[in-house]
């Protein structure tokens, strides 16, 4: 089994830690992959700005060392494309959640995809909302149960990278909580991508999810999620048949565009400084 | 002063103007009149001048924008009106609460809802008060003139940066589309109040101690932004002295600076019998009457105008309440800022509205008529 290396402190603010999430939760799994990405990409510190939503995965901004934004609900992508376009030097990771994303912020999602700016949002996916306590959004599966769909959903979800790429994005990846290593990969590379990208982390919910939809506690949510999904790479070639139920990890999709930021700036007869005046 | 040039211009042109010579240099929006020039004169102007404009997919969108970019340093500014005023209040709470310089105009028309895009209204008067949900601190001003809001437009942004507090111009459509001569400082520098770049040592962003300036992202001062309350660093709490002493803190500051917050004007007789109280664009006609007044015979009137009507100005108006017998109070409304005049006269004087709210505006032979019944 690979040794995962100790967490550098210095991106932590460890004096906020205990953090609130719950026994069994992705997000602390995700968020220390954010972390690493960050470190292996070896961005200044100070260029670094962390902007989140509202969800239990936004809590994340709080316990990162960076200057961090927690906005309203739905917004933060609406935050970030105004503080990229004053500032286009800095490196801006996006945290949401599927609800906050794909609900509530959806006009937006869409909208920083069609505008291909530079931010790097990680969307954090437990199929849940789960700080109001469990109720269906629009990556719940058809048929799985939540409080406001105690019988199960009827409603069809979104694939969230179909959506972003056909709204514009130039890099979509999906990884999960139970591959960290991977998933680390996936947002490095989302951050070095010029343009608009989106990562898809699978996380489990176990306490507003998974427990409602039987599907075992967290370790049991952890291998699922291991079990069912197959890498971008051994999926080709692959029938359809076979990769029914299966998920798809790895870069879904990476080209180039213009990016939007950057194209204003020449517009306007303005250098983008390569790291921030401080 | 300034060399200067007088121009005929809108006072939707003047407000973008006003911005750009207190340094505005970043503009969010979305389309919706009457409000739409303030976002084109925009357009054109900040390529230019090295600034940022965007076009945004949305109202709420726009606010978070311009949240977004005074978090990096920069002096924004957004334009709507009514519908659009609805929902960008979400937004507007958490630049109040995250104490986050922006200016927010409000070029009213008349509502509910679609309303009358294109007739004038000042339907919106407790809304720019109460519009986003707790209890916040609000600061607004509604000009009367097209030179008025270029000077206030000015004002709203340097006081908005001076209290890391979002400033609300309230228009009304007759201003925003009305053209008159404005004199612009050639030198417009002047016009722009420039925050200390000194960070103290000990610097915090939501200092107890007071006022404390916005240090913007990206120069190694790693605190937290958050819409929940929150302590000195701005990490979030829930403690119970915590949070009354932060929302007494923000009310502070407005209290604090009330002098250059509450601006009004008055002209008209020393010893008044009658006043008139109003703001915007009815301040034209009560001028009219007015001078009218003085002409007939001098009868004691005064007008008393709100540049400022959030923070309301109570001591001016219980000033003039104690020489006058009856207070008048038009707006183009069903009776808004009128409950505020009641509230501090307290029966210092007869306080009697005047309400027009057909999408037209009040003339001054109206003001006259309810006028003549106290002065004969």
């Amino acid at each position: 089994m690979a040794v995962i290396e100790h967490l550098t402190q210095d991106f932590l603010r460890t004096k906020k830690l205990p953090h609130i999430w719950c026994p069994g939760c992705g997000n602390g799994i995700v968020t220390a992959a954010l972390v690493r990405a960050i470190e292996r990409a070896d961005y200044d510190q100070r260029d670094v700005v962390i902007v989140s939503g509202i969800g239990c995965s936004s809590r994340a901004a709080g316990y990162l060392n960076f200057n961090t934004l927690h906005t309203t609900h739905g917004r933060a992508l609406a935050f970030a494309t105004g503080l990229k376009m004053a500032r286009p030097e800095l490196k801006l990771f996006v945290i949401m959640g599927d609800g906050d994303c794909s609900a509530i912020g959806g006009n937006h999602f869409i909208h920083a995809a069609r505008r291909n700016i530079d931010l790097n949002a990680v969307v954090v996916n437990n199929h849940i909302y789960g700080m109001t306590g469990g109720q269906h959004s629009p990556l719940t599966p058809t048929g799985k149960k939540a409080t406001t769909a105690p019988g199960g959903t009827l409603e069809r979800e979104f694939n969230l990278l179909e959506l972003a790429k056909g709204a514009g994005a130039t890099f979509g990846a999906r990884g999960n909580a139970a591959q960290p290593r991977q998933l680390e990969q996936l947002i490095a590379r989302g951050a070095n991508h010029k343009g608009f990208s989106v990562v898809e982390a699978l996380s489990p919910c176990p306490i507003a999810y998974g427990r409602r939809n039987k599907l075992g506690g967290p370790v049991d949510m952890l291998k699922d999620m291991k079990e069912k999904s197959i890498s971008i790479e051994r999926s080709a070639g692959k029938e359809e048949s076979e990769l029914e139920g299966k998920t798809i990890t790895g870069v879904i999709f990476s080209y180039d565009a213009p990016e939007y930021a950057a194209e204003y700036h020449r517009f306007i007869g303005k250098e983008v400084p390569a790291k921030s005046g401080g | 002063m300034p060399e200067t040039k007088p121009v005929l211009m809108q006072g939707n042109e003047a407000c973008a103007e006003g911005a750009i010579s207190a340094g505005v240099r970043f503009y969010a929006g979305y389309p919706i009149t009457p409000s739409t020039e303030v976002a084109e004169r925009m357009a054109a102007r900040l390529p230019d001048l090295g600034g940022v404009f965007i076009q945004m997919e949305d109202e709420i969108a726009s606010m978070a924008a311009v949240i977004g970019a005074s978090i990096g340093g920069m002096r924004t500014l957004t334009a709507t009106s009514g519908p659009g005023f609805s929902l960008k209040q979400e937004n507007i709470g958490y630049a109040i609460m995250a104490e986050i310089p922006c200016v927010i105009v409000d070029v009213q028309r008349m509502g509910p809802s679609t309303g009358v895009p294109t007739a004038p209204s000042q339907g919106d008067v407790m809304q720019a008060r109460w519009g986003t949900h707790g209890d916040h601190p609000v600061i607004a001003f509604s000009p009367a003139s097209v030179y008025e809001t270029y000077y206030l437009t000015i004002a709203a942004v340097n006081l908005s940066q001076k209290l890391r507090q979002p400033v609300i111009l309230l228009l009304d459509e007759v201003i925003g589309h009305m053209r008159e001569k404005v004199t612009i400082p050639k030198d417009s520098k002047l016009m722009v109040e420039k925050a200390s770049d000194k960070v103290p040592a000990d610097w915090k962003p939501y200092d107890e101690k007071g006022l404390t300036p916005l240090v913007p992202f990206g120069f190694g001062h790693y605190y937290h932004v958050t819409g929940l309350f929150h302590d000195q660093y701005g990490f979030p709490t829930g403690d119970p002295p915590q949070v009354e002493r932060s929302l007494d803190r923000i009310h502070e500051k407005l209290e604090k600076y009330r002098d250059e917050v509450v601006l009004t004007n008055y002209i008209g007789h020393k010893e008044p019998r009658v006043v008139i109280v109003t703001y915007g664009c009815t301040v034209r006609s009560a001028r009219a009457v007015v001078k009218k007044a003085y002409w007939n015979n001098r009868q004691p009137v005064g007008l008393l105008s709100l540049q400022t009507l959030w923070p309301f100005p109570d001591k001016e108006v219980k000033e003039v309440a104690k020489k006058a017998d009856v207070i008048i109070v038009p707006e183009m409304n069903r009776g808004q800022i009128v409950g505020e005049v009641e509230r501090h006269v307290k029966g210092e004087a007869e306080v009697i509205p005047l309400n027009r709210y057909d999408g037209e505006m009040i003339s001054p032979d109206q003001i006259s008529d309810l006028l003549g019944r106290w002065l004969s």
